[in-house]
């Protein structure tokens, strides 16, 4: 049985490469592996919608911390989509058989093992198989706290479920993973990008300009979309915020701490600097959490409560940008 | 956030068994990981979002029992599902599937459609062919 060496991470992108990477000897904390991915951002998509709901999201779609963190760092991966069940069930069992551990890209709602309530049809959860045991796959979901198992025919539903985006049988696994990294490169390039792309992008919807975008939108919910959709947009809000792994802050905090050890590492404190008062931003985000909760709760929608929590974000935009500002300015 | 703020307020739907890691600055600042059984507004959220499902399946479940949309109106709620994903899901498009709500046209449905919308629906084929309505079990 091919040993895993399971790490609960707090999501479950950042989550799979540093456990992936670390079984091939690559030591990467998931901070580091977020930071250089480039993962935080910012993006309210008011045309977006599920389940009539219009989206709002604290980080970079699926899949991109991924490739960026493989391409900056030098890893090699093999990624493979399937259109037929049994090659993709095959080739993964050859895979664990020869000891090499895979991720898979799933859909949350058909494994047996997560909690019930965060089940929806969310279909880019990543999680790795390492091993087989009769019709068991052994699991390491990095937002578990240990290792655990699913069956076979959860898994080819989890892998195979349809939507947006689609696993398709979507699995990855490394084939070539340096033991030494200069980190000072790849450090740069993720955060240029991520300053770029939280202050940069000439649409008004994504990084800092989303959050204004977002404020203003939202202290018009009630009298535009009516006391109950005003409480279900703010809901989701919250929730996206406080999706796994975010700590509450919208990934502040994980961004924070890499910035942190990025600085230590590199030896530069004007990172760790800004990595302190990124921190003060993501308290500001845990309090603005902390009202909309309260006006979600209340359920009785008043124009003043949502203007408020408009004020917030307008507030929460400004830090934000200060600290990208300066962020772009340290050298490296 | 300090390392001794992070919330643990387990009053949830999961009753406080899921254990999320946080990152957390301790004494000295520094960050470090904690775990955290919940926090109270996510929980306001997570509960919301649980009440406007069980809404809609209720809601649905009386328009159906009315006579007004067949089956497959009620188990997409029921699974969590919207009418573009269902459609994608049963490779048909929104149209059809709207078609297949009406009752009328439900009726004479094949089996074979009728097995496939069972396969997604995770359901016996035959209790969605006999306008069986299963309950639905929310995370509580």
């Amino acid at each position: 049985m091919t040993q895993f060496s399971h790490t609960q991470t707090a999501h479950c992108e950042s989550g799979v490469i540093s456990n992936l990477f670390g079984h091939h000897g690559l030591q990467i904390s998931e901070p580091m592996a977020f930071g250089i991915g480039a993962g935080i951002f910012f993006g309210h998509l008011p045309f977006v919608k599920v389940n009539g709901v219009p989206g709002t999201t604290y980080r970079i779609w699926p899949g991109a911390i991924f490739s960026r963190a493989c391409k900056r760092l030098g890893v090699t991966m093999e990624s493979r989509k399937f259109s037929s069940v049994d090659s993709a069930m095959k080739t993964l069992d050859e895979l664990v058989g020869d000891g090499v551990p895979v991720g898979l890209q799933s859909s949350v709602y058909y494994l047996p093992y997560f909690p019930e309530s965060y089940r929806f049809h969310f279909n880019a959860h990543n999680l790795v198989v390492y091993g087989k045991d009769g019709d068991d796959y052994l699991v390491s979901d990095p937002i578990m706290d240990t290792v655990t198992r699913i069956d076979t025919e959860n898994l080819v539903r989890a892998r195979f479920a349809k939507g947006f985006p689609a696993p398709k049988g979507k699995m990855y696994y490394p084939v070539s993973v340096p033991k030494e990294v200069d980190f000072r490169g790849p450090v740069k390039a993720g955060i240029d990008q991520a300053c770029h792309y939280m202050l940069k992008i000439p649409v008004p919807m994504f990084g800092v300009k989303g959050i204004r975008f977002l404020a203003k939108r939202m202290k018009d919910y009630p009298a535009k979309a009516g006391d109950r959709k005003a409480a279900l947009y703010l809901g989701n809000v919250i929730r996206m915020q406080e999706e796994i792994g975010t700590g509450g802050a919208g990934f502040r905090f994980m961004y924070a701490a890499f910035l942190q050890e990025a600085g230590s590492l590199l030896d530069k404190p004007g990172l760790i600097d800004a990595g302190r008062e990124l921190t003060q931003v993501g308290d500001a985000w845990r309090n603005f959490a902390a009202h909309a909760g309260r006006v979600c709760k209340a359920r009785s929608a008043d124009n003043v409560s949502y203007g408020e929590l408009g004020k917030m974000l307008l507030q929460i935009a400004d830090m934000e940008e200060k600290v990208f500002r300066r962020l772009s300015t340290v050298k490296l | 956030m300090k390392k001794d703020e992070v919330p643990q307020d387990g009053d949830n739907l999961h009753h406080g068994t899921f254990k999320q890691l946080f990152y957390a600055v301790d004494q000295q600042g520094d960050y470090t990981t904690a775990t955290s059984i919940g926090w109270e507004p996510e929980n306001v959220a997570l509960s919301q979002a649980w009440d406007e499902v069980e809404q809609r399946v209720a809601d649905t479940k009386s328009k159906v029992e009315a006579g007004a949309l067949s089956p497959v109106a009620y188990y997409m709620e029921r699974t969590l599902l919207d009418l573009p994903l269902l459609a994608l899901k049963a490779g048909k498009f929104q149209w059809q599937v709207k078609r297949h709500m009406k009752p009328q046209v439900f009726k004479g449905l094949s089996d074979k459609m009728i097995d496939r919308y069972a396969e997604i629906f995770g359901i016996p084929a035959q209790a969605l062919r006999s306008g069986e309505l299963l309950p639905f079990k929310r995370p509580a």
